[in-house]
């Protein structure tokens, strides 16, 4: 069965795009991730045009946040303090990536570039979590506790100026890194149509130390405004979100999520980071391919952007 | 318009038969707009075309050919390769073509060198490869194979398309093809070429507009995303809020 999309312009087969998103909900629900880093590249995949795709996603993204806050929330899960300074940092940054969004669409780079970031994103961050997991699975494994932080060792960002306290964390720490990871992270979103929340979730738990209970809770609320910002900014100036394509995604992905949350219980803490890493580079080495292969077609046309 | 009657007059002159009256062509198209809905996934429209003759007119010992030339609204493209820089494959090179059709459509009652010779093809514009400009508007001279790349791609796509059966003669004057617009098909106003032809000469021409345009809801969507964005970017995180606190509303398992 297919459905014309009005802002992308093609038609679509509508099975395959709840099949996809119902997929792709599983494992954000499973993995508390949105899903974005997933979703975008198998939209650009199937033919929908990279700015519709990263604007669209942007609109997924924010319901799957919705539920994720309102469960937290629920539960008292969340540092609403530090949510809305990381926040501030996320719309910055938001605002500058749908700047930057559209100046790249403009030269014509804008593919090359999404193709390169998430190879780098991805790759990055699917190796220091790989590492980092199966550091933890074979100390779990020997029996070993896991090695305590000694009390007198600080990093360098802890003696940072601007310091403010988050009782709810039981943190004292300075804003400027808060800040400049959720910039960094909402400048992300709104180039490469994801949340962020893989690189928030493990920033949070392994440079700031915000406790493990209080962090999925927190970046899914910094997640939720940066997107519906990301959104109505998508919307404004480059008239890419496509609400009907939104909408099929947002109801595979609620659908698909509930399902995974609950698949996602019984795994333990390890071999979930552990699935989840290999999922990220699994990624992020599907796209690379792309870059590092001897392309089949060396050519591609695209037509030059004019406003509709 | 007068450069088309001297090719007709050419052509005529060309058919060794100089004084007698030529062919004049009627064309009828299905439709004049073609919609798109929430269902579409391509259309179909006919043409036909009626030989009309008088008693002055040359007979045509070889009978008729004739050329449907269907051609999308016109725009910029680049055509990019790919090259090897350190390790990785970037779009490096490009060439860009201004007003290059969208859509190319050339269908036929047969094969297309047996209707014209080659030679003419480009000065008729008869044939995908005739539709294509011969410069590209860019820095970096122009090289054959970023144009042979774009007709392939296209090809690929099904945005250009040549059948040289489609256009059949119902009877020796009365012609009829079917032309497909696939889903991905642009927008805009399409013209449908009509080109007679009888024993490698251009006996008439005859040229007609439709559109492709959104209908319904695709089009109230399109309007809204372009002209109050601000209200449909609203909507757009309003629904998708919606959709988020239902799903916490009816999966909830405190």
């Amino acid at each position: 069965m297919q459905i014309y999309l009005p802002i992308a312009e093609l038609p679509v087969d509508i099975l395959l795009l709840l099949g996809l998103s119902v997929a792709v909900g599983f494992i954000s629900g499973m993995f508390g991730v949105g899903g974005g880093f997933l979703m975008t590249p198998l939209l650009i995949f199937i033919g929908i045009p990279p700015a519709v795709a990263v604007a669209t996603q942007s609109a997924q993204i924010t319901a799957t946040s919705t539920t994720a806050a309102l469960f937290y929330w629920r539960r008292n899960a969340l540092d609403l303090k530090m949510g809305g300074l990381l926040l501030c940092g996320g719309l910055a940054g938001t605002l500058l990536g749908v700047l930057f969004f559209n100046a790249l669409r403009r030269v014509g780079q804008l593919e090359t570039f999404i193709t390169l970031s998430y190879v780098a994103l991805l790759g990055a961050t699917g190796a220091l979590m790989l590492a980092e997991s199966v550091r933890a699975m074979f100390m779990a494994r020997s029996g070993r506790a896991k090695p305590a932080r000694r009390g007198g060792r600080h990093f360098w960002y802890e003696g940072l100026p601007f310091k403010m306290r988050f009782p709810r964390s039981g943190l004292y720490v300075s804003i400027i890194p808060l800040l400049a990871l959720s910039l960094f992270i909402g400048f992300a979103g709104a180039v490469l149509g994801i949340g962020g929340g893989f690189i928030l979730v493990p920033a949070l738990i392994y440079i700031f130390r915000v406790p493990t209970a209080l962090v999925a809770g927190t970046s899914q609320f910094q997640i939720l405004f940066s997107m519906i910002a990301a959104t109505m900014l998508h919307a404004v100036t480059n008239q890419s979100v496509d609400l009907v394509l939104a909408s099929l995604l947002i109801i595979g992905g609620v659908i698909g999520a509930q399902f995974g949350a609950r698949a996602g219980i019984g795994l333990r803490a390890e071999t979930f980071r552990f699935l989840l890493a290999l999922l990220v580079l699994a990624v992020a080495l599907r796209i690379g391919e792309d870059l590092v292969a001897v392309p089949r077609e060396p050519f591609s046309a695209t037509p030059t952007e004019t406003a509709r | 318009m007068s450069r088309r009657a001297g090719l007709a007059a050419a052509a005529l002159a060309m058919a060794a038969c100089g004084g007698a009256s030529a062919e004049e062509l009627v064309m009828s198209l299905g439709t004049d707009r073609i919609a798109i809905r929430s269902n579409f996934t391509g259309a179909a429209l006919s043409v036909v075309g009626i030989v009309e003759r008088d008693a002055a007119t040359v007979p045509r010992a070889a009978g008729y050919d004739a050329v449907v030339t269907v051609l999308g609204p016109r725009g910029a493209v680049s055509v990019w390769q790919k090259r090897l820089i350190g390790p990785l494959w970037l779009n490096l090179d490009q060439r860009k073509y201004i007003a290059i059709p969208a859509f190319i459509s050339v269908m036929s009652n047969r094969p297309l060198d047996a209707i014209v010779q080659e030679g003419l093809r480009v000065k008729q514009r008869i044939g995908v490869e005739a539709l294509l400009p011969e410069q590209s508007q860019s820095r970096g001279a122009d090289a054959p194979e970023f144009r042979a790349a774009l007709q392939r791609l296209r090809r690929a796509e099904g945005l250009f398309v040549s059948n040289e059966a489609a256009v059949r003669f119902i009877t020796p004057s009365v012609l009829q093809a079917r032309i497909e617009i696939p889903g991905r098909a642009p927008l805009g106003v399409y013209t449908v070429d009509l080109a007679l032809f009888a024993d490698g000469a251009l006996l008439a021409r005859k040229e007609q507009n439709f559109s492709v345009t959104k209908a319904g809801l695709e089009q109230a969507f399109t309007i809204a995303a372009a002209e109050m964005s601000l209200l449909y970017g609203i909507l757009t995180s309003l629904t998708a809020l919606m959709f988020g606190w239902l799903a916490s509303a009816v999966f909830r398992r405190d």
